[in-house]
């Protein structure tokens, strides 16, 4: 035995003792997942963030669901009633409903969560615009008064991003709303395991054996969510990408929920792994202007702008796997219950020529449009590069300027000129859920300065059209509304939309039971 | 020496109050909001606002300042705005993994690169001085992640020893530890093993020109003792003095190599401090770093009075 084959042995010894050793390596029916981010805030009602919203989807089950073709169905409630007004809603809960300390789910438990919610999300801001009161009259029932009628009771309560109302128990849900809360106690699949938790590093899901599952096959948020692993654990400290892939290859992982656009083809090649999908509408990326400050507060501007912005360069320069991205100018998404391009015609029918002229129209004064440029999230950055030579090609002088995120996050919210901190313009991403209604859309918000999400487009008549949209109840017309503020949308060119792409998630090949999710959801899963 | 040691210490307190001062000044005056970080994407202007208020974001910076600073002189780092945990838990769970690979490290790195400098020294222009040189300009010139993506594509991914990634903590026992922390010691040690052999090499073939070398050979003693007992000794004060620097860095956090092996150690704690805005955990952490480095020259210095006598304090 020559020295290497000596070293060789004595290395591969070493590596099956210390195998042996590692506990970890001795549990088969365990989960192991790299989320897309680092999981921080606990509270997926106090904050928006998706980490934060998928942390309530292990842990807190939801009245109703929204499957994988967006519709919305029951999940915890059983059966429902509906006044002839539309005013009295009666929801009664599913037998066998229990918290994880063993306590059942009551109505009085869904009323304090459904008002925490409330005060935090803005559909459900919207949604309580309409409640009257609510009560419990049974443990198992709960009502909704409305005081006058409304068209989106059940989307709201099944709304399946962020903020996804979830269901705590009452002593829990009593948390000021703007405070975050201290216990995580849900009646959902998995129970989190606190004192396992460690920030930047690891969190730990278990089974709830006593979860009762609803009969129908899993689909988006609803259906049944069956356990078949005795843990999840997400880790938390793999965040490079060549490090995800590289761990995913050697069976140390078992599902890369973000995985890089540059290893697609990689990780497609290999034969014990597998890109299953997850999703049939993806995510949106869209350019968004400040609407408060020159040049973008004039409606010309903006929509030559937007007629600059084809979707493809977009697209190719930031996804690049042609099989992952579309070109779509539906404002609410393409294929989904709202999806549209009504009076997309400036967009989806533009040229540059036409740009030109549009923006020449405008009488743009030449002031220079500030983009944020976030340097350090991949998901993103090359956005801002494009729209920057677009928009030069377009005529506009662009002071492209490079920052972290976390700044751009900060400095968006400032309604500042440029020059004192503001910004004319940034670029980012929604998932299909969060846009495709145009009560849930923040995009939609033109109350000016009031609105909801940044940039505070100012438009009486979007204002109206979503009002109605709200109390509509007929679906006939509520997809006449939606055509009708998509289009007013353009109209007033309220942000750009920039194309959709599929996220895509990797996992090993012996995981199966992956299902239409919309989202990145850990049950039915089976690890053979 | 007690009242060098004494002064010292005393000194280090003026240092850290500007250190201080310093970070809780250059945290407020970067651009970036905590509050927009924590309420999410989809947040409104108002949230934002609301967030602001309750963490005290929206009081006079001086004012800021000295409600930390207060605690801090009551030994509370204050509470992480990220992950709402005390920040001296959030460094006790980080400064293990830390303080591991440091030290397994800087162990292997002086283990490897003490006796290679020596014998570079012993046998200066011969193919193993020559050797170790060339060696030296590779381990600083190939990035750590370069040297860690190798290491794993060749003992990881085609040979299967050990793992691509991880960390398992002291308490899940000794073999797992050591298993998940071997490829990321070798990967780092590379570069200390190039710095300290080489300074080393160059301390101790300084050291072999001395008259005391040549009285000492003349003597008939054995050329290891020579090396080791005359040459080394006198040459230690340098080569100590970069050990005591690489466990500084060390211990200031490795970021690449805890990325690039997902290590949740004191530098990824840091960076996500960093890009998180949280104030109270980069303050905290910060003020540690500090502390260690004042720590780690102390040592180094009162250390040179046991490797050369004529050093007294």
């Amino acid at each position: 035995m020559n020295l290497l084959n000596r070293l060789a042995a004595a290395a591969a010894l070493t590596s099956l003792a210390f195998a042996a050793a590692s506990p970890a390596m001795a549990q088969n029916n365990v989960l192991r997942v790299v989320p897309h981010s680092n999981l921080a805030i606990l509270d997926p009602i106090w904050t928006t963030a998706y980490m934060s919203r998928n942390h309530g989807y292990m842990i807190y089950d939801t009245l109703f669901g929204t499957d994988e073709n967006a519709k919305v169905k029951p999940q915890m409630v059983e059966s429902w009633t509906e006044s002839g007004d539309h005013r009295l809603w009666t929801f009664k809960l599913r037998k066998g409903l229990e918290f994880h300390d063993g306590k059942p789910v009551t109505g009085d438990d869904v009323i304090a969560s459904l008002q925490r919610w409330g005060k935090r999300d803005a559909m459900g801001s919207a949604l309580f615009q309409f409640v009257q009161r609510m009560d419990s009259p049974t443990p198992d029932t709960f009502r909704i008064f409305l005081g006058e009628a409304c068209g989106f009771v059940l989307e709201a309560l099944g709304k399946p991003s962020s903020n996804v109302p979830f269901i705590m128990p009452k002593r829990i849900a009593e948390t000021d709303a703007f405070k975050q809360i201290e216990e995580h106690i849900g009646s959902g699949p998995y129970v989190f395991k606190k004192d396992e938790f460690k920030p930047g590093d690891r969190a730990v899901y278990t089974k709830n054996a006593k979860y009762v599952p609803r009969g129908e096959p899993p689909s988006g948020t609803t259906g049944g969510k069956r356990v078949y692993v005795d843990r999840v654990e997400w880790n938390l400290a793999l965040r490079d990408a060549q490090a995800q892939v590289n761990a995913l290859k050697n069976g140390e992982v078992d599902i890369i929920e973000a995985l890089g656009f540059d290893h697609f083809e990689t990780v497609k090649a290999e034969a014990n792994l597998q890109l299953p999908k997850y999703s049939n509408y993806g995510l949106q990326y869209m350019g968004r202007f400040n609407h408060l400050l020159k040049p973008f507060d004039n409606v010309k501007v903006r929509r030559a702008a937007i007629a600059a912005m084809t979707q493809e360069p977009f697209l190719r320069a930031q996804v690049g796997v042609k099989a992952l991205y579309r070109s779509c100018e539906s404002m609410f998404v393409c294929n989904t219950p709202y999806g549209t391009t009504a009076g997309s015609d400036v967009q989806g029918k533009s040229s540059m020529r036409r740009a030109q002229e549009l923006l020449k129209e405008s009488g743009y004064d030449g002031t220079p449009i500030v983009i944020m440029k976030p340097t350090d999230l991949a998901a993103i950055q090359k956005l801002p590069d494009v729209a920057a030579q677009l928009l030069r090609q377009a005529g506009f002088k662009v002071d492209l300027q490079a920052m972290d995120w976390q700044t751009l996050v900060g400095r968006r919210a400032k309604k500042d000129a440029p020059d004192k901190g503001g910004w004319n313009m940034f670029l980012t991403a929604w998932t299909a859920a969060d846009v495709w209604n145009p009560i849930s859309n923040p995009t939609m918000d033109t109350r000016g300065e009031k609105s909801v999400w940044f940039g505070w487009p100012t438009d009486d008549k979007m204002v109206e059209l979503r009002n109605q949209f709200m109390r509509a109840t007929d679906d006939t017309a509520k997809k006449k509304l939606a055509d009708q503020i998509h289009a007013r949308a353009f109209e007033i060119g309220t942000h750009a939309v920039l194309g959709e792409y599929d996220q895509p998630m990797a996992a090993t090949k012996n995981i199966s039971g992956f299902f239409i999710t919309n989202s990145n959801l850990y049950w039915n899963l089976k690890k053979n | 020496m007690l009242k060098f040691l004494g002064g010292r210490l005393l000194s280090t307190i003026p240092v850290l109050f500007i250190v201080a001062v310093l970070v809780f000044m250059m945290l407020r005056l970067t651009p970036g909001d905590p509050a927009a970080v924590l309420a999410g994407d989809a947040a409104s202007t108002e949230q934002i606002a609301q967030i602001r208020t309750s963490l005290g974001l929206d009081r006079s910076i001086p004012e800021q300042f000295f409600i930390w600073f207060g605690h801090v002189l009551q030994g509370d780092l204050g509470q992480s705005y990220y992950y709402k945990t005390e920040v001296t838990t959030l460094i006790g769970q980080r400064l293990e993994p830390t303080l591991s690979l440091a030290l397994t490290t800087i162990t292997l790195a002086v283990l490897v690169a003490v006796p290679l400098g020596v014998l570079a020294a012993w046998r200066f222009g011969g193919w193993l001085d020559k050797g170790l040189m060339a060696f030296s300009v590779l381990g600083f010139s190939v990035p750590v992640f370069v040297s860690a993506y190798l290491l794993i594509w060749l003992v990881s991914l085609q040979l299967g020893w050990l793992p691509v990634q991880g960390y398992r903590r002291i308490a899940d026992g000794l073999g797992p530890w050591a298993y998940h922390l071997t490829l990321p010691t070798i990967t780092l040690s590379l570069i200390y093993i190039a710095l300290i052999a080489r300074v080393t090499r160059a301390s101790v073939l300084e050291t072999l020109g001395e008259d005391y070398i040549r009285t000492a050979r003349a003597k008939g003693l054995h050329e290891s003792t020579v090396l080791m007992r005359h040459a080394l000794a006198n040459a230690a004060v340098p080569i100590v003095t970069v050990i005591g620097i690489g466990i500084a860095l060390l211990i200031g956090g490795v970021v690449v190599t805890e990325s690039v092996y997902a290590i949740p150690g004191l530098g990824r704690l840091t960076v996500d401090a960093v890009l998180a805005r949280d104030f109270p955990t980069i303050q905290g952490v910060i003020l540690l770093f500090s502390f260690v480095y004042v720590a780690v020259n102390l040592l180094v210095d009162l250390s040179y009075v046991f490797f050369d006598p004529r050093i007294r304090y």
